[in-house]
């Protein structure tokens, strides 16, 4: 579906990241690791055609992206921006029916079929109860909510999502990243998405890409990839991962910091 | 919705009626109306010919100017709003009213007849905002664009002024200099029916660009990337709705000079009535503006014995009103 390959990408004459090879299928939830200014941004930046690959090829469906007009690489690839404020207060259901206009008239704006898919893409998150609220006085959280609900109108194959949960609460990080597995579960879409919570990673992720401070990177599952020792090289810090038993009697891994009692952090 | 518009197009018409009776010639309404139908339908004229005079020749251009200046800019104000994502923004931002204000004092300097005025104010505001639009194109490939363009405008307005300054140092005291600072001080006293034929194609082609466009500005509200990711490009629209905005004011500032506030204030009004959606924002910005124009226009020429210039009224009027939605209205923008 996605192909990234020996791709190098960076402003002006710098390169970034380098020699970046991978791929995301439909289906597949892939969570982008690394310390910040390393770059993540950035990839997403070429990915989505919004900075020029300083080398190498990026390839949607077999074709390389760079010949794709933005209307057809949008019905394809859609993005998540990190929540943020417009300055003027729309409709939640207009924002959402923003998604359409890929699909739709650009003169006259999302038409019926539109506005019912903007519904459907509500309901899908739970928060059809927004659809009249004003976008600028909902909370951060819904905010986020109403942006992946915005993406999900434009039924791209990819979702490109930067850093979902940052400036959340922890119960609003919680739900985005439930609605995001649930997503990608749902196997009509694959998502990549930036996080620096290595839990989300461990929990979600059905493959990890993980850039170190060097900006080494490596891809694999999350298992593989996220150890002790990543994290120790990337962020500096010490910590412990383990495995434990769910109530439910499932299995899970999660990143424990080493921070005991009377031991300096 | 459409019942708001059906009603502001109402109040608009009772206006412009009301219009065409005020000034230092009264004409009750009942006349007026009999007056324009007569042009349409055989009616037995119970009027003197002066009152006809006063009706068709003086008041009826300056109305249709009212109505056409205060939509354009409206309507361009709105548009740059949306497209700066800023409520701050007026229809000068990118230099165009600098620009008209030079051609038109150059062309007083130089003794041209109206029709040159006219013609200067125009090219010459096309010529700021192109300036202003390489300049921000050249520095702004890296980093925010639309913050680039709108640094680059406001230099380039105050490199026009500048010049402005520069054309009334050198005029003559007594003749040009009085000339130009009437101009500048904007009015629709002196426009004549064959100014509005010439001013109000571009007008009306700009008005029409953007009212087709207003879907995209909604979109556009959310900044140059998400615009992109949802599949508009961006730049070619970006220029479409500056040059449709441009020709717009500029042929709105050459046949009325500089009136301020017109295009910062009445679209913070019509956001406060229907929401910032560009598809029911734009048109009641038009119908919005026509009328406040008019109305101002109104108060200019009949409050006191001597006619004050537009600019002044729309400014001193504008500025407490401005300040009364700002309380009122903070929902408006944030």
């Amino acid at each position: 579906m996605l192909e990234v390959q020996a791709l190098a990408c960076g402003y002006g004459h710098r390169s970034i990241l380098e020699n970046l090879s991978f791929t995301l299928e439909v289906g597949e939830l892939l969570c982008l690791l690394g310390p910040n200014g390393v770059g993540k941004t950035t990839l997403f930046k070429t990915i989505l055609g919004l900075l020029p690959p300083r080398a190498g090829e990026i390839r949607l469906d077999g074709r390389p992206t760079r010949h794709w007009s933005r209307r057809e690489f949008a019905r394809w690839v859609g993005y998540v921006p990190q929540a943020h404020t417009p300055p003027f207060p729309f409709q939640v259901e207009d924002v959402v029916a923003m998604g359409r206009t890929a699909h739709g008239n650009l003169f006259s704006g999302p038409g019926q079929e539109d506005r019912e898919v903007a519904a459907e893409a509500l309901e899908t998150l739970g928060i059809s109860a927004l659809a009249k609220a004003s976008y600028t006085e909902i909370s951060g959280g819904e905010r986020q909510l109403v942006l992946i609900a915005r993406a999900l109108a434009q039924q791209p194959r990819i979702l490109v999502m930067d850093e979902p949960t940052s400036n959340l609460d922890y119960g609003n990080q919680l739900k985005v990243m439930g609605h995001v597995r649930r997503i990608a579960d749902a196997g009509r879409m694959g998502v990549i998405l930036t996080t620096h919570h290595p839990d989300h990673a461990l929990l979600h992720a059905s493959r990890v890409l993980a850039l170190d401070r060097e900006r080494h990177w490596r891809i694999g599952r999350a298992d593989e990839v996220v150890s002790e020792d990543y994290l120790r090289r990337t962020y500096g810090v010490e910590t412990e991962i383990h495995d434990i038993r769910r109530r439910d009697g499932g299995r899970s891994r999660l990143c424990v910091p080493a921070v005991g009692p009377g031991e300096p952090p | 919705m459409p019942r708001l518009l059906f009603l502001l197009a109402l109040a608009l018409a009772a206006l412009i009626v009301a219009s065409f009776g005020i000034g230092r010639y009264p004409v009750p309404p009942d006349t007026v109306l009999a007056i324009l139908a007569a042009k349409i339908l055989p009616i037995a004229p119970d009027w003197t010919p002066e009152t006809e005079a006063v009706v068709l020749g003086i008041r009826l251009p300056r109305i249709l100017a009212a109505l056409l200046v205060g939509a354009a800019l409206t309507v361009s104000g709105a548009s740059y709003q949306g497209l700066f994502r800023n409520p701050m923004v007026s229809p000068g931002i990118l230099g165009v009213s600098a620009g008209a204000s030079l051609g038109a004092a150059l062309a007083i300097l130089l003794g041209y007849g109206m029709f040159g005025i006219q013609v200067l104010a125009f090219a010459c505001g096309l010529v700021a905002v192109a300036t202003t639009w390489i300049i921000g194109n050249g520095l702004g490939r890296r980093g925010d664009p639309l913050l680039v363009m709108v640094l680059a405008g406001i230099v380039v307005g105050t490199l026009f002024t500048a010049f402005v300054s520069l054309v009334k140092f050198v005029a003559d005291p007594y003749n040009t200099l009085p000339a130009i600072t009437f101009w500048l001080m904007g009015s629709l006293a002196s426009v004549e029916l064959p100014d509005l034929l010439i001013a109000s194609p571009p007008i009306l082609f700009g008005l029409t660009v953007l009212l087709a466009l207003s879907w995209t500005l909604n979109v556009l509200c959310f900044g140059d990337e998400e615009a992109k990711a949802m599949g508009l490009e961006t730049g070619r629209l970006r220029l479409a709705i500056i040059v449709s905005a441009t020709l717009v004011t500029a042929a709105a500032v050459a046949i009325a000079g500089i009136i301020g506030l017109v295009g910062l204030i009445v679209p913070h009004l019509a956001r406060m009535l229907v929401g910032p959606d560009h598809r029911v924002l734009l048109p009641v910005s038009a119908l919005l503006g026509a009328g406040f124009l008019l109305l101002v226009d109104g108060l200019a020429r009949s409050l006191f014995e001597v006619e004050v210039p537009l600019g002044i009224v729309t400014s001193i009027i504008g500025a407490p009103f401005f300040l009364y939605l700002m309380n009122q209205g903070r929902k408006a923008w944030a």
